[in-house]
């Protein structure tokens, strides 16, 4: 999020799509609420279900799952057409006046240097035209017909709302009614918010859907400002802490990247990573990126990491592809080149696509490990469950050892919610068993590797033996120590760069912030954005005041918030160019004369001067960007792409399926199936009574929402001769499943190019362990395809065909 | 007074004497000595409060944990769980999940101890930690000597191995993830995701 959830309050329209708050996140909701009861606000909803969040919405429409490319297009494409932009923004703050180079252009679906044969684009065109003084060349005013605003003009003129009604199916004078209710946000003092989860993110294009309600947020001036922004409901209480920690194949912490094996030293590495400013006077805050990088390594591996040794560049594994993300790890696996397999905390069986698929390759481990508090799919996936789970033990020569680990109410620390809050908490119960925490596991797993590294040698040891350990008791960090590496201190004396010959740190002195970090190895980190959370003052996670003094929800003293405390991300971006606030009944920050001063934590240097520096500070341009240059792989706008599975071709270009850059494994291509044989658009979704595949054991949630359902509706019921109550089978070529028949009125068909789509809503909770009836997920039944740029599968979308069927035998 | 209200953040915005002021005119004063004469001790009071939030969603709701016994000696036990009134968010408020967070703590499927499932076998049988830790340092070390690649084909370094798999919860918190971080990252293994891929 870049706002928070208390922020929520402060809005005038919010817009639910892409997800569904009042269900899966109620307590956040209620602030969507208060923004109704208090501010008059409205909440729009766009879902192919009428969910429960609908059901108290100001107005609702209906859409086709994995069409939201072409809505939101056409949204901007109304948003120009009728004057409804915020047009000192989009001036100053975004790149809208940049000029882009003669080659870029789109046809037939496609972007310019699309090659079929690696199924990827040369995306060199993608970018700015560059002057002679290094700077990017602009026009101010905007009438450059090669200006990112006029070929964002260009762009999206072919989303109509009679385009959006025949794509997305969404009735044009529905979207016409919204259209209205959001062209109201471009006035300067008036705000949108939104909120969006994974039915955004679960689909093979997934980022360019989130990126298409950015540029129209920022075409309206609704980021940076309170009651504003793009607002990710992160799904679970520390996703957004295990990403900000860099757990993920292709990242470090913080955000740094991890290198590629074309990066064959520190160096080379550095060289594409340090941006330039590519205006006059902006901030290029990245241009810190050694800062940042060195005080890892130095957390990483202490005194191995020298200036000599690249700070110890090659300890760190090189990727030859650029992800080796969850589905390519499956798939290798299922190839039989992977021989041992960790789940913490995580139950892949029921989580990723194709389930059969999943089954066949952890069947194919050597030793699969699982360390949870709790019982999972993937640790039995061996054990016979009848038509749940039809496997043969004995052929299954995986060996699993299950390791219990504690939840949160027995151990302490930090997790940090949607809103960057980084939440100190504390154990209140004792472990059941000899369940034991994820540190001391991790440690002993560890300190035993690399025990056996000093007893017997072996392949490159030096990255093992030298990690840094340095705990009071090795077997057992505490949560105290690991924050304060996490906060990073000096190593060595450093000097105050404003104070010649003071000191500015002590040696082993915490600092303050990332501020203080240095690339001569005088500092450690280990994860920059975090830097502040635990430093001179003391533990700031665990600060409990909850006091508002502005009234407007900031909570500036409640626990921390990355980056350095600050609670509302671009907050810059709310002031004028004098640096007035655009509503100074919702002031964020203003600019005194001399400094930016105000309820949050300024994000621009506090001296920046506002008409010259730009509000978003970690991008080269000092502006956010409509034209993404060449940084997404499936364009530097969203385009319209229909899911690998769809009930209709692409209007644009009929030989083009799903993302024509979204990676496909051959093995998988046998298992799509098309309209033909599979009518009907599946999509997946959890109810307000679980959580996910944790809650079945547990009695109040199972027995609140009992028992597996498949959701359709009446005319599609008629149909099939399918009755209220009755078996279903729901099958497509990667699964068969049964499932009761709940009948409603909260799907309806959908007209889309002239057709009739119906929708089967599949949701998730059911498998074969803990206290609820057995039941299948959807994940038996969708594609094993993830998004072009982050891998995450297309779960929302994919087609299935459904028969009324017998009742299983019990 | 015996009517323990200090932990209540109201007490704190309205003020102690107002508190105690419209309470004493209430009644209270009189009949305190007629309810201690007959009303049994809440046991909410005789237990210890602690400050967590609640693990599922991304909202991150206040919760207090009211358990009998000392945590930090291994005796600690659940008995009740409800929203936190001081904090912002959620403001006491608890969802269907979160208001029955208890017997997910408690839940019958709360792993005790670990197991393991030989290959080919049809259950899990008991297996020490000790052991259990040692035959998993051996096999991530001989997967690591067998099939680290050092250098690829152009003699450069890449230290990478990706014939073992990690992934990382969803709900540990930063300081395990960092943990976690450092050890998978040394070790050289490439495919190492968290829940956020999906």
């Amino acid at each position: 999020m870049t706002n928070s959830w208390t922020d929520i309050k402060n809005t005038d329209l919010v817009i639910v799509m892409g997800g569904n708050a009042a269900e899966a996140h109620p307590c956040g909701f209620k602030w969507v609420t208060e923004a109704k009861a208090h501010r008059a606000a409205k909440l729009i909803v766009v879902d192919p279900r009428f969910t429960r969040t609908a059901a108290v919405s100001d107005y609702y429409a209906p859409i086709r799952p994995g069409t939201d490319i072409a809505w939101l297009m056409g949204m901007i494409r109304w948003m120009i057409e009728n004057d409804k932009v915020h047009w000192e923004y989009v001036r100053n703050f975004t790149n809208a006046a940049f000029i882009v180079k003669d080659e870029f252009g789109w046809q037939d679906g496609l972007f310019t240097g699309y090659d079929p044969a690696t199924r990827d684009y040369d995306r060199s065109s993608w970018d700015y035209v560059i002057g002679e003084d290094g700077f990017a060349e602009t026009d101010p005013t905007l009438e450059n017909p090669r200006c990112v605003w006029q070929l964002l003009k260009a762009h999206v003129d072919v989303y109509t709302p009679e385009m959006v009604e025949r794509i997305t199916g969404t009735p044009a004078d529905q979207f016409l009614h919204i259209a209205e209710m959001i062209g109201e946000t471009s006035a300067p003092d008036k705000t949108m918010t939104s909120m969006y989860a994974l039915g955004w993110t679960q689909h093979t294009k997934g980022s360019q859907n989130i990126r298409g309600m950015a540029m129209l947020q920022l075409i309206l001036g609704n980021i940076g400002v309170m009651g504003g922004g793009m607002n990710a409901l992160r799904g679970h209480s520390n996703i957004q802490g295990l990403t900000d920690m860099g757990l993920m194949s292709n990242l470090l912490t913080g955000y740094l990247s991890m290198p590629t094996e074309a990066e064959t030293d520190y160096a080379t590495y550095m060289s594409t990573r340090e941006f330039k400013p590519l205006r006059p006077n902006q901030t290029s805050y990245w241009q810190n990126y050694s800062k940042f990088m060195v005080s890892f390594m130095k957390a990483m591996w202490g005194d191995a990491a020298q200036a000599e040794n690249d700070w110890a560049y090659h300890y760190l594994p090189k990727l030859d592809v650029p992800n080796y993300d969850v589905l390519r790890m499956f798939e290798l696996m299922n190839q039989g080149q992977v021989n041992l397999y960790f789940c913490q905390g995580f139950n892949p069986l029921m989580a990723f696509p194709n389930r059969a698929k999943l089954t066949s390759a952890l069947s194919k481990l050597k030793l699969l490990v699982t360390i949870d508090p709790l019982e999972t799919e993937t640790a039995r996936f061996w054990e016979n469950h009848g038509e749940y789970n039809d496997v043969d033990p004995a052929s299954i020569q995986t060996e699993v050892l299950q390791l219990p680990s504690t939840c949160f109410a027995e151990d302490e620390g930090s997790l940090t919610n949607s809103g960057r809050w980084l939440q100190w908490h504390w154990p209140g119960v004792s472990p059941p068993g000899d369940a034991k925490l994820d540190t001391w596991i991790m440690s002993q797993i560890f300190l035993r590797v690399r025990e056996l590294y000093r007893q017997e040698g072996g392949s490159f040891p030096d990255p093992i033996l030298n990690l840094s350990w340095e705990y009071e008791d090795e077997n057992d960090p505490t949560p105290q120590e690991l924050a304060m590496e996490i906060n990073g201190r000096a190593l060595s004396a450093v000097s105050d760069p404003n104070n010649p010959g003071a000191t500015l740190l002590e040696a082993g002195q915490q600092v303050k912030n990332f501020t203080e970090l240095k690339d001569d190895g005088s500092t450690m980190c280990g994860c920059w954005i975090y830097s502040g959370c635990w430093n001179v003052d003391g533990n700031n996670m665990a600060r409990r005041d909850n006091s508002d003094p502005s009234g407007l929800g900031v909570y500036q003293n409640w626990t921390w918030s990355w980056p350095v405390n600050r609670r509302i991300l671009y907050n810059r971006a709310s002031c004028d160019l004098e640096g007035r606030p655009y509503d100074a009944d919702r002031m964020l920050i203003e600019w005194d004369g001399e400094r930016w001063v105000g309820n949050d934590v300024p994000d621009i240097g506090v001296t920046s001067r506002p008409e010259e520096v730009g509000p978003f500070i970690m991008n080269p341009e000092g502006t956010s960007r409509l034209f993404a240059r060449g940084m997404m792989r499936d364009g530097p706008f969203p385009t319209h792409m229909e899911p690998f599975e769809s009930p209709m071709a692409n209007v644009f270009n009929a030989e083009m399926r799903g993302n024509p850059v979204a990676r496909v494994f051959e093995s998988d291509v046998a298992d799509l199936g098309t309209s033909e044989e599979f009518p009907y658009v599946g999509t997946s979704y959890r109810l307000t009574e679980h959580f996910h595949f944790w809650t079945k054991h547990n009695k109040v949630n199972a027995a609140l929402q009992p028992q597996f359902f498949v959701e359709i509706s009446e005319e599609l019921a008629a149909e099939k001769g399918i009755t209220k109550g009755g078996w279903v089978r729901v099958w497509n070529k990667r699964a068969s499943i049964r499932a009761v028949a709940v009948v409603t009125k909260r799907i309806k068909p959908l007209i889309c190019d002239g057709k009739p789509v119906h929708v089967v809503g599949v949701p998730l909770h059911w498998g074969f362990t803990g206290v609820a009836k057995k039941g299948y997920g959807p994940n038996s039944l969708t594609v094993f395809i993830g998004d072009a740029n982050i891998e995450t599968p297309e779960s929302k979308a994919f087609l299935v065909n459904i028969e009324p069927a017998e009742e299983p035998v019990a | 007074m015996n009517i323990d209200l200090s932990r209540r953040s109201f007490i704190k915005l309205a003020g102690a004497g107002v508190v105690a002021s419209s309470l004493g005119s209430l009644g209270f004063g009189e009949a305190e000595a007629q309810e201690l004469a007959h009303i049994k001790p809440f046991r909410l009071t005789t237990l210890t409060e602690t400050r967590n939030t609640c693990p599922y969603c991304s909202v991150a709701c206040g919760i207090i944990m009211y358990s009998e016994g000392d945590a930090r000696n291994g005796q600690a036990e659940l008995i009740h769980i409800e929203g936190d009134v001081d904090h912002p968010t959620n403001r006491g408020t608890l969802c269907p999940k979160g208001a029955a967070l208890k017997d997910f703590v408690r839940s019958e499927s709360r792993l005790t101890e670990p197991k393991i499932r030989r290959p080919g076998s049809d259950a899990f049988e008991p297996i020490s930690w000790d052991e259990a830790l040692d035959r998993i340092a051996r096999a991530l070390k001989d997967d690591r000597d067998e099939n680290l690649v050092q250098f690829n084909e152009d003699g450069v370094p890449v230290n990478r191995l990706t014939t073992t798999g990690v992934l990382a919860a969803s709900a540990t918190t930063n300081e395990t993830a960092w943990a976690t971080f450092k050890v998978i990252k040394a070790m050289g293994i490439a495919g190492f995701d968290n829940q956020a891929r999906v």
